[in-house]
């Protein structure tokens, strides 16, 4: 029993001192909050015990879950939630105008000069060519459009919201946001900024929103590996694809083999 | 057409499959009049990129005639009728990369960059019959061939030279080529080839053309006996890994400092000597905990003299394990590598061709017809015959 306290002691101190660490390291590694890192410790400690006192395979199972508690609450990650999208460590987003909603970011280096880049975006109606999630958009009046973009099936197959316009910068940035109603209310901004010497354009988007149904969405949008920072990713490389190169790289169509029934030459080992 | 499929690791076959169409305004089509087997289709076959699919269409030698341009090609560029080699990367002309010659780097040519991204942290350039993580494009040996962005990937060549002095303008020329350039040859300085291969043999003639002062090429005398005997021909000194301790002769012949320059001309497939570099590798990659053999290299950064580089054209796909850091840190050891990037270096090395300062095809071996290419696949495969390089006719 002496021997099981210092243990205990022991591992309360690793705990405190892994605590102590990965906080001091910055919070942007962890997705499990303090409290919950503490109870997940306290208690993975407990089963890892007990496992260690049990033979057999209930013991190894008791133990095994009881170190991957422990690891958690000491390093303040979580694999699964990391998996699911989840963290509980975060602070709320400080959305620009949707509250509670996920923050995204991208940019691209394109060859070419901002306001030539800045001309091709307002004409809105065309973004739905170069950009392949991009169903359509539709000017509604000077500031005012109606968006439809693919979505994962599970959420209907597309999204549709209205934007308007909150400020436009000709040749540097625009910005906009959902109107009551939209499927998804968001706010966003694209900037075209000039980069060092020749190299042309980096255009970042912005983008607040609050995914369809929500954290749960967002988890099943990520599942489906069609998220929205993969489409908008995909689509700032199309766009960056349509302005430099004038079409998109396709293996569409191209002439395969059927390799009838498995049949091929042995040409090794 | 006829065109030689990927079905399976090991199993590759001749197959009738529809003839390419033109799918995008830059395509082009081109009838194949001369197309190539490249050491690294063998890693395809062997298993070693993991991106392929049953019914992908090999080959990135291709050479031939233009027989059809969509409506956005420049025609002041390329038109029907001309007769072209096609690199075995294409590029874009357009980005960051292709404005500063790093073709291979293109951005805007692999439709799957975002795998590659996962994989690398970046995509590079599409690359013609090479695995869904290079683009997944169909490649040239075949009796046609689409090329994308053909104004900028089709290279026009002369008529009065034959294919086969044209043919490996598409690879391995240029990536000898390169490998000797990334090597950073000073006047004087001692050379070190592993791999007497297709790109070991022009990575020494380009190493004698860059000023090398002596080039010793390494290889298996006991596997292909031919490949030593070649870079004999070309003028190298030659070290027979089946009789010779490599570290004791390189040290031997430079007085203990070791070769100023070493090239890897041998890749991931390296078969290595002793525990750590035969065994060991071919275990991990076995039970897939290792996807690359890094021997050379190992032997290379062990051998090559303080202050050296190391240029590696050999091709990588993934991970290695056991690379000497401590050895190429503590040496201060440069490493300069890269997929190569062929449109840059077209130019000058065909200029090399028609002065006749080099005739590319002392590496041919054999010339066999599209029909017969499984079984060229199998004989280049196991080296028998003494095989270095096949050069296959479409129309045969």
């Amino acid at each position: 029993m002496a021997a099981a306290q210092t243990t205990e002691h022991g591992l309360k101190g690793y705990l405190q001192e892994g605590m102590r660490r990965s906080t001091a390291r910055g919070r942007t590694q962890h997705n499990v909050g303090d409290g919950e890192r503490i109870v997940s410790g306290l208690a993975g400690s407990i089963l890892l015990m007990q496992g260690l006192g049990r033979r057999g395979l209930a013991g190894l199972l008791v133990g095994g879950i009881g170190g991957a508690l422990l690891h958690r609450g000491v390093t303040g990650r979580c694999q699964a939630y990391q998996s699911l999208g989840l963290n509980s460590a975060a602070p709320p987003q400080p959305g620009l105008s949707v509250s509670n909603g996920i923050h995204l970011e991208r940019s691209i280096l394109i060859n070419r000069q901002p306001d030539e880049l800045y001309t091709e975006w307002s004409q809105l109606e065309n973004l739905p060519r170069m950009m392949t999630h991009l169903k359509s958009v539709t000017v509604i009046d000077g500031t005012k459009s109606h968006w439809v973009a693919s979505a994962p099936a599970i959420v209907g197959g597309q999204i549709e919201w209205d934007a308007e316009t909150v400020r436009d910068i000709p040749g540097r940035m625009l910005s906009w946001t959902s109107l009551p109603g939209s499927q998804v209310e968001h706010a966003g901004r694209i900037r075209f900024s000039p980069a060092m010497g020749d190299r042309g354009t980096i255009v970042s988007v912005h983008l607040d929103y609050r995914p369809p149904a929500g954290r749960i969405g967002h988890w099943m949008a990520k599942l489906f590996g069609s998220d929205a920072e993969k489409q908008i990713h995909d689509d700032l490389r199309n766009f960056k694809r349509q302005i430099e190169v004038g079409e998109l790289p396709t293996t569409e169509g191209q002439p395969r083999g059927g390799c009838l029934g498995g049949i091929g030459r042995m040409v090794g080992n | 057409m006829k065109a030689l499929v990927w079905c399976a690791p090991y199993k590759v076959n001749v197959e009738t499959v529809p003839d390419p169409k033109i799918l995008s305004p830059r395509d082009a089509i081109i009838r194949v009049t001369s197309t190539c087997i490249c050491g690294s289709d063998l890693h395809l076959v062997d298993g070693f990129i993991p991106f392929m699919k049953p019914g992908d269409i090999l080959g990135h030698e291709p050479m031939g005639e233009v027989v059809e341009v969509g409506l956005g090609v420049d025609q002041s560029k390329v038109k029907v009728g001309d007769r072209v080699i096609v690199p075995f990367l294409l590029g874009c002309g357009e980005c960051f990369f292709c404005r500063r010659g790093l073709w291979s780097c293109c951005d805007n040519t692999n439709p799957n960059a975002a795998m590659a991204e996962k994989v690398f942290g970046h995509a590079t350039a599409g690359v013609l019959g090479y695995s869904h993580l290079t683009g997944g494009y169909a490649g040239g040996q075949a009796q046609f061939l689409r090329v994308p962005l053909a104004d900028v990937n089709c290279q026009v060549m002369p008529q009065d030279l034959d294919d086969h002095q044209l043919v490996f303008l598409t690879d391995i020329f240029p990536t000898g080529y390169m490998a000797a350039e990334n090597a950073d040859i000073q006047p004087d300085d001692t050379v070190a080839v592993w791999g007497c291969g297709p790109v070991g043999q022009f990575a020494i003639a380009s190493a004698l053309l860059l000023g090398a002062g002596r080039v010793i090429a390494i290889d298996d005398g006991a596997k292909v006996p031919r490949r030593l005997q070649m870079a004999r021909e070309a003028g190298a000194l030659t070290i027979d890994t089946s009789t010779e301790d490599v570290y004791e002769r390189l040290m031997e012949l430079t007085g203990g400092i070791g070769p100023d320059s070493c090239i890897d001309a041998v890749g991931m497939e390296a078969h290595g000597v002793g525990f750590i570099d035969g065994l060991y590798d071919k275990v991990k990659t076995n039970l897939m905990l290792e996807s690359d053999r890094p021997s050379v290299v190992r032997q290379a950064i062990h051998c090559c003299r303080k202050g050296g580089t190391i240029s590696m054209p050999g091709v990588y796909g993934g991970f290695s394990d056991k690379i000497p850091l401590g050895a190429f840190m503590n040496k201060g050891l440069t490493l300069r590598s890269g997929q190569t990037h062929v449109h840059k270096y077209v130019p000058k090395l065909l200029e090399f061709v028609r002065s006749g300062k080099i005739d590319p095809r002392f590496v041919i071996t054999h010339r066999l017809p599209l029909s017969e290419a499984a079984d060229a696949y199998a004989m280049f495969r196991s080296k028998t015959d003494d095989c270095v390089k096949v050069v296959l006719d479409p129309a045969a």
